[in-house]
């Protein structure tokens, strides 16, 4: 007989709320029709900023590609007359460091700041990881203009270990980076055994893992599969397994220093010098390319975007910071603020007094249903896990007559798109 | 009698676990390392060839090692604590040698006179890590000497960062590449044994070295004195032997070798930052544990030792094992060896005439 007691206070409970929110609902018509949503929502008191937080890496080796991508955020910004829905935008600065550890805390300060709308960033896989693992339960949305690790969207058509609701990027993922690699390998330079060395990073190992994927699906194969340390400077011992597994190329998707090292000591290894190095878009930079030993190397990237709002968009870019864009994301990361202001704008409230509420939920809906959005980077549609890119990757060269990244970077030798 | 036996017999009996557990460690540990080479040589992955040139890469690594464990040990061997600002005195050569080298790189010397140059370099950077040696002695040791052990050596550790961060503010913390070597390019054979030039010219240069070093210690009066010293401080200076002064050489000495070894390092990975040295002093600690600690020629030994640890042990045994990415836990192999030397035998390899005289 206690049974029902319980039940009966339910259903009791049960129909007072729902008398409840009838009467509300009557009781106040049309003043107060925003009502937020299960993730929360932000409000902007009149004259009050609207918070984006640009979530680069800012600091250490990898500056400039955090550099690079701050600044076109900025540029979208003036673009939009440093406005929205007459709000001005506020851009908070945080430093992704580039690692795990400082993608937590950058996140944490980002949940304590009720706010902030959304998030651009971040710069490194590595760190996009635990972040979203904070972002996405406080109901924040992270758009990011570099992360390519297929472990934070999909591999192979289905969900990745590390997908979670909220993440979207408008770079590209790296299972479409790993097999342009591969396809030019194997197609255009008729190699046909491989060998791959990451260095741990979720960045460099799903790289390593798409590129040995693809080239044995094309028919290659893959003699050896390994890695190395993110400090390790003696690299013989890795080479020599390498020239003994008779590997013709080497891919290493790794970054500076440990790359420097395998470029200079391959050519050390009995069996190796004739070789064929190649690395990612992570290397990409005018310190690597500089260094003697990484002439005749191959290099996988995305493509630098062309026509003429890429032109202008360079043209506002050299204005205001006195050089041309200096890394190859910069572009995503313009169409990433863009897409995130197309959202705010579509799903923001305006109240008369000029409050605006953005629900964090209806903000996600909106990110995620982008459809057809012309960017610099080409046509951006989101994928149910937030792959909103039109990827476009191009294999290049350094060779003896580029002596800078731009030279380097305008070597096409293979366009790859899906 | 009748109670010694018994006590025995009871210390036998508490200890036995404890015992049991260490040898069947022990046991693990030979028959993992005896059945993965046996896996790796026999499965003929690698060459012979191949083999020899992991020998030879072990050698070169070692030596530089050996050249900064040799600091670490001399000074424990007369003061008794590890001074862990020696892998910033390491790394201040290297940086100096890089400065140098790079100046130089530009002049007609370095082409037509390349050793010159090198030896150049070498002294330079030779003569700023004795400074910096004699100066840590000097500001940071000397005043807390007969403290306890540990106040020095937290010294130490501040002193590290101390200069770690001048550098990195003096001269930039990107990562700096030294110039190339023309007549360094390319190698030779001895039977059998691929030398590349710059692994030949680091034995080389840590033979003349050691040589030089054993010629000091043993055949010097300041050698003798510091031998003196380090044997029993008090009678040392009752014997009419300047003990601060005695003390300032071995660091000078420590020093010099940092430097030289700093050099010979830029040369082998051609790059040098402000943190450098971390590692480097971590390794170089370890490979005079190995050795022995107090003991000159277990610097070199163990240094010897972990340089082909590091440079086999991946190959070797890892790989024989099956484990995936063994490259990846150099440094874990090497750490381990430290660990296995720890518990087996705590004196480590020379260490012998340490345990008679002191423990």
């Amino acid at each position: 007989m206690r049974k029902p007691r319980w039940l009966v206070s339910i259903a009791l409970f049960g129909a007072l709320a729902l008398v409840a929110a009838a009467c509300a609902e009557e009781e106040e018509p049309g003043a107060e029709e925003f009502s937020p949503g299960p993730l929360g929502a932000v409000t902007v008191e009149p004259g009050a900023p609207i918070k984006i937080a640009v979530f680069e890496s800012l600091s250490g080796d990898t500056a400039s590609l955090g550099e690079d991508q701050l600044r076109a955020v900025q540029v979208a910004v003036d673009d939009k007359g440093g406005e929205l829905l007459g709000h001005p935008i506020e851009i908070v600065e945080l430093d992704d460091g580039c690692a795990a550890e400082q993608g937590t805390t950058g996140a944490q300060r980002i949940v304590a700041d009720p706010e902030i709308v959304g998030v651009i960033g971040t710069s490194c896989s590595g760190a996009a990881i635990p972040a979203m693992e904070i972002l996405s339960e406080e109901g924040f949305t992270m758009i990011s203009g570099s992360n390519t690790s297929p472990l934070l969207t999909s591999i192979a058509g289905e969900e990745a270990t590390a997908h979670l609701p909220g993440y979207f990027r408008t770079a590209h993922n790296d299972e479409i980076q790993g097999a342009a690699a591969a396809n030019f390998v194997f197609s255009e330079l008729g190699l046909t055994k491989a060998a791959t060395i990451h260095d741990g990073d979720p960045y460099t190992e799903g790289l390593a893992t798409a590129f040995g994927k693809s080239f044995e699906e094309l028919g290659g194969e893959v003699v050896l599969a390994t890695s190395v340390g993110v400090d390790q400077k003696d690299m013989k011992p890795v080479l020599t397994e390498v020239a003994a597994a008779g590997a013709e190329l080497v891919y290493f998707p790794i970054f500076q220093p440990a790359a420097d090292f395998i470029a200079a000591q391959a050519k050390e290894v009995a069996g190796l010098d004739a070789a064929v190095l190649m690395g990612a878009d992570g290397l990409l930079s005018d310190t690597y390319i500089e260094l003697p030993q990484t002439e005749g190397m191959y290099f996988s990237g995305p493509a630098s975007p062309t026509g003429s709002e890429y032109e202008e968009f360079v043209g506002k870019y050299e204005a205001q910071f006195g050089e041309k864009p200096i890394q190859a994301f910069h572009a995503h990361a313009y169409d990433a603020a863009n897409v995130l202001f197309a959202a705010v704008e579509e799903v923001a409230v305006e109240e008369d007094d000029g409050t605006v509420h953005i629900d964090r939920e209806q903000f996600r809906n909106a990110v995620a249903a982008t459809s057809g959005f012309q960017g610099l980077t080409g046509t951006i549609t989101c994928d149910e896990f937030g792959d909103c890119a039109d990827p476009k990757i191009t294999v290049v060269r350094n060779t003896e007559a580029e002596k800078t990244i731009d030279q380097v970077r305008a070597n096409v030798l293979y366009t790859f798109e899906p | 009698m009748a109670e010694t036996v018994g006590l025995k017999a009871r210390r036998a009996g508490r200890l036995s676990g404890v015992d049991a557990f260490l040898w069947f460690v022990r046991v693990v540990v030979l028959v993992a390392v005896a059945w993965g080479s046996y896996k790796s040589i026999s499965s003929g992955r690698l060459t012979a060839a191949q083999w020899r040139g992991l020998i030879v890469a072990g050698v070169s690594q070692g030596a530089v090692y050996g050249l900064v464990a040799l600091g670490y040990t001399m000074v424990y061997g007369v003061l008794r604590f590890i001074n862990f600002a020696h892998g910033e005195v390491f790394m201040a050569g290297s940086m100096i040698g890089f400065f140098v080298a790079n100046g130089l790189s530009g002049t007609a010397m370095w082409a037509s006179l390349p050793f010159v140059a090198l030896l150049i370099a070498l002294l330079a950077a030779m003569a700023t890590s004795t400074s910096i040696s004699l100066v840590l002695e000097r500001v940071a040791y000397r005043p807390l000497r007969g403290l306890p052990r540990l106040v020095p050596f937290i010294t130490a550790v501040g002193a590290s960062f101390f200069l770690q961060y001048t550098f990195a503010g003096l001269f930039g913390a990107d990562s700096k590449a030294y110039p190339p070597v023309e007549a360094l390019k390319g190698g030779f054979t001895i039977v059998g044994f691929r030398f590349g030039k710059v692994q030949a010219l680091v034995i080389v240069a840590t033979i003349v070295m050691m040589i030089g070093l054993y010629l000091f210690v043993e055949r010097t009066k300041a050698g003798r004195a510091i031998r003196a010293v380090s044997e029993d401080q008090e009678m040392a200076s009752l014997m009419g032997i300047n003990v601060d002064r005695s003390i300032a050489l071995v660091f000078a000495v420590g020093g010099a070798m940092a430097g030289a070894g700093g050099l010979l390092y830029g040369l082998t990975f051609g790059q040098v930052d402000f943190l450098s040295g971390f590692l480097v002093g971590i390794k170089a600690f370890t490979a005079s544990v190995l050795g022995g600690i107090g003991n000159l020629a277990g610097a070199m030994v163990g240094g010897l030792v972990l340089g082909l640890i590091e440079s086999l042990g991946p190959s070797l045994v890892l790989f024989g094992l099956g484990v995936p990415s063994a490259h990846q836990l150099q440094d874990v192999v090497a750490f381990l060896a430290l660990v296995m030397i720890l518990i087996f035998r705590p004196t480590g390899i020379l260490g012998e005439r340490l345990a008679e005289e002191r423990a």
